[in-house]
């Protein structure tokens, strides 16, 4: 039960009025980025770091996690009303909810999304308030194998075992794992591909990279598409639902829930392969099989409590292990480094204050989201009348203020625009673009951990699979990637491409 | 992966310049890991070896994007519109070249603008205003309330004093 007088102590943090200033700022800015096309919570956790330099820590911290809540909210109104999925998580509710909304039913998709949300959120976030301690305690007696053979996993599967090519993703991958190695060698000191360039001794900024394959790669994609999108469907009638509604959403909200919290917690892919695993799920158990892709209600509710599930579920590795596994998770570690803050076993003890905190103020984003989804929808549709022309000039010059705010350099900007023209390229040819970030950021985690490895074990390799637990890790990881690829071949490869995560 | 307007080249064209650009950062790679002092260590691994590594499969996978581009693999992108992708450069480009000569908000409203315009909204000139107003904004806010430093010029220099 310490975990529970922990939570108590969490939530007398996250009741501080300036705290819970932080916490609504994240939720109205990640329901807005989640409403609008083109802008998902990783890109704006990525903006919104070099502002937050000279912020209070935990502030921001609490404010970058209410963006990522928020953003699985507000997802699901586009996915619903404009067929045209604000953030990836949200691909799968477009099939039933704009269905819905077609019908008329606009209305009663929002509301079982937005109270799916929240149940789901709820349970999640307390889930995540009693594993972590557990995971906390796990994590103390894993060694620099160990964290290597997770890394490992987390690499395959955030690029080979979802989308419809392994070969794109592992490319993905290793450009990532590319860029990395720019910049002082963490251990000897040495200046890797620097070429006495200075602005690259410290590496290649995340954000940078992050905001130019989000931002000016999505951008480019977008303005250079022939075929304009899907006119919106106005909401009609209200949003209640109707009792039949309610007994077809809550069954679904908890499997939603149950499936995507270990989804997110595990390396295992992020919300976007658990909303689709819960699509799958209620298509099989529904009573009515053939309302899907006409409109069942059970394909909104399901999703979009999985997706927020394992939004949620991400935190545990993130916080306990320091180990991202979605492009979000990356950059909010970023975040954590940007305060001199590792997450880890050891910020449990160091910084307990700050971690509950965080894990508290999660409870309360979640029932600001609610309040702020539901009764106030018809201000969020609003964003959707901005101009496409204002909105994406407006996005371009948010995305290079963060740049220009910490580095001015010509060099920084320059590598923008080379980044932002990669991430166009890499759309057109269905190259995912999330790899290459975690490849990025875990990239010199996972080389620091093999070599410490290597050095305990005096430069012998065998160590890697000397304990059942890096064993078994590297074991699921040959799997990941073998197995989807034998499927592919055998032609099986829609059920993976379907799942194809990206972007958040 | 520079390609500019791809839709003019058949898609195995693309997958040979994309296998290229890998080959090449592999290469790029391996010539840096070859100056680097090798200093393993008790590990055996310096910090020219996890680069070498990842070289390696740099490598491997530009021969398997060069097999898929010949199978065909590649997915054929949708016809691309060159003119908006061209704006939008422009204007980031301008941006860069403009921004310690003029400042933040000059700069900034011709990337707005430029961007505006690549996304169809005409005329230009009302975008520039639109933008130059917005950068305005920004800067006020960021630059004096949130001290993020922002390069000024003569308007900046002007209004806010420097």
């Amino acid at each position: 039960m310490e975990s529970f007088s922990l939570l108590l102590q969490g939530l007398s943090t996250a009741m501080e009025p300036m705290i819970l200033l932080y916490a609504l700022i994240g939720v109205t800015l990640g329901t807005a980025v989640g409403v609008l096309p083109g802008i998902g919570p990783a890109l704006t956790v990525a903006l919104l770091l070099p502002v937050t330099y000279g912020l209070d820590p935990a502030g921001s911290l609490i404010m970058f996690a209410g963006i990522y809540y928020g953003g699985m909210y507000g997802g699901s109104t586009t996915s619903i009303l404009l067929n045209t999925p604000g953030e990836s998580a949200s691909i799968v509710t477009a099939i039933e909810g704009n269905q819905m909304a077609r019908q008329g039913r606009g209305g009663p998709a929002l509301a079982t999304a937005a109270i799916g949300s929240f149940v789901a959120g709820l349970i999640a976030t307390l889930l995540l308030a009693f594993l972590a301690p557990q995971v906390v305690k796990l994590a103390l007696t894993l060694g620099p194998r160990e964290y290597f053979a997770l890394m490992m996993l987390a690499f395959v599967t955030v690029s080979a075992t979802f989308g419809d090519s392994a070969l794109r993703g592992l490319t993905s991958l290793f450009i990532g794992l590319a860029l990395a190695c720019v910049g002082i060698d963490g251990l000897t000191g040495a200046a890797r591909l620097t070429y006495g360039v200075p602005q690259l001794m410290d590496g290649i900024e995340t954000t940078t990279l992050a905001v130019a394959l989000f931002a000016i790669g999505e951008a480019l994609a977008v303005a250079a598409m022939l075929d304009p999108p899907d006119g919106m469907h106005r909401v009609k009638g209200s949003v209640k639902m109707t009792r039949e509604d309610w007994r077809r959403s809550w069954k679904a909200w908890l499997r939603g829930t149950f499936i995507g919290f270990p989804i997110g917690s595990m390396p295992a892919g992020g919300a976007d392969v658990a909303s689709f695993l819960s699509y799958a799920a209620e298509r099989k158990l529904a009573k009515h099989p053939e309302e899907f892709g006409h409109g069942a209600i059970e394909g909104v509710a399901g999703p979009e409590a999985a997706n927020n599930a394992a939004a949620a579920g991400t935190l545990v590795p993130l916080l306990t292990l320091g180990l991202p596994t979605t492009a979000t998770a990356a950059i909010m570690l970023a975040g954590f480094q940007q305060f001199g803050l590792q997450p880890g076993p050891l910020l449990f003890v160091m910084n307990a204050e700050l971690v509950w905190g965080l894990i508290a103020s999660l409870l309360i984003a979640n029932v600001m989201l609610v309040v702020l989804n539901l009764p106030l929808i018809g201000l969020w549709i609003k964003l959707l009348s901005i101009p496409r022309p204002w909105l994406y000039g407006g996005i371009l010059l948010f995305a290079t203020l963060g740049t220009i705010g910490v580095n001015p350099s010509p060099v920084e900007l320059g590598m923008l625009i080379l980044f932002g023209v990669m991430g166009y390229g890499m759309r057109l040819y269905g190259y995912p673009v999330a790899p290459v970030v975690v490849g990025l950021i875990l990239g010199p985690m996972a080389e620091q951990q093999l070599r410490r490895a290597l050095a305990i074990a005096q430069g012998d390799w065998t160590t890697l699979i000397s304990t059942p637990v890096s064993a078994v890790l590297l074991g699921i990881s040959a799997v990941f990637l073998v197995v989807p690829m034998i499927m592919r071949l055998r032609g099986r490869g829609q059920v993976l491409s379907q799942v194809a995560g990206d972007a958040d | 992966m520079s390609e500019g307007f791809p839709s003019e080249r058949r898609p195995r064209w693309a997958a040979f310049l994309i296998a290229a650009v890998l080959a090449g950062l592999a290469v790029m790679i391996l010539t840096d890991a070859a100056g680097l002092k090798q200093d393993g260590g008790y590990a055996g691994v310096g910090p020219a070896d996890v680069p070498r590594l990842i070289a390696y499969g740099l490598l491997v996978l530009a021969a398997l994007t060069v097999v898929s581009g010949l199978k065909g693999d590649l997915p054929k992108p949708p016809r691309q519109a060159p003119a908006p992708v061209l704006w939008i450069m422009g204007g980031l480009v301008g941006q860069l070249a403009l921004l310690h000569v003029a400042g933040f908000v000059v700069s900034g409203a011709i990337l707005f603008g430029m961007t505006a315009r690549g996304f169809g909204q005409k005329p230009l000139w009302r975008n520039l205003l639109v933008g130059f107003a917005l950068a305005f904004v920004i800067y006020g806010v960021f630059d004096r309330l949130l001290k993020l430093n922002l390069p000024g010029g003569p308007i900046e220099l002007l209004i806010f004093r420097g």
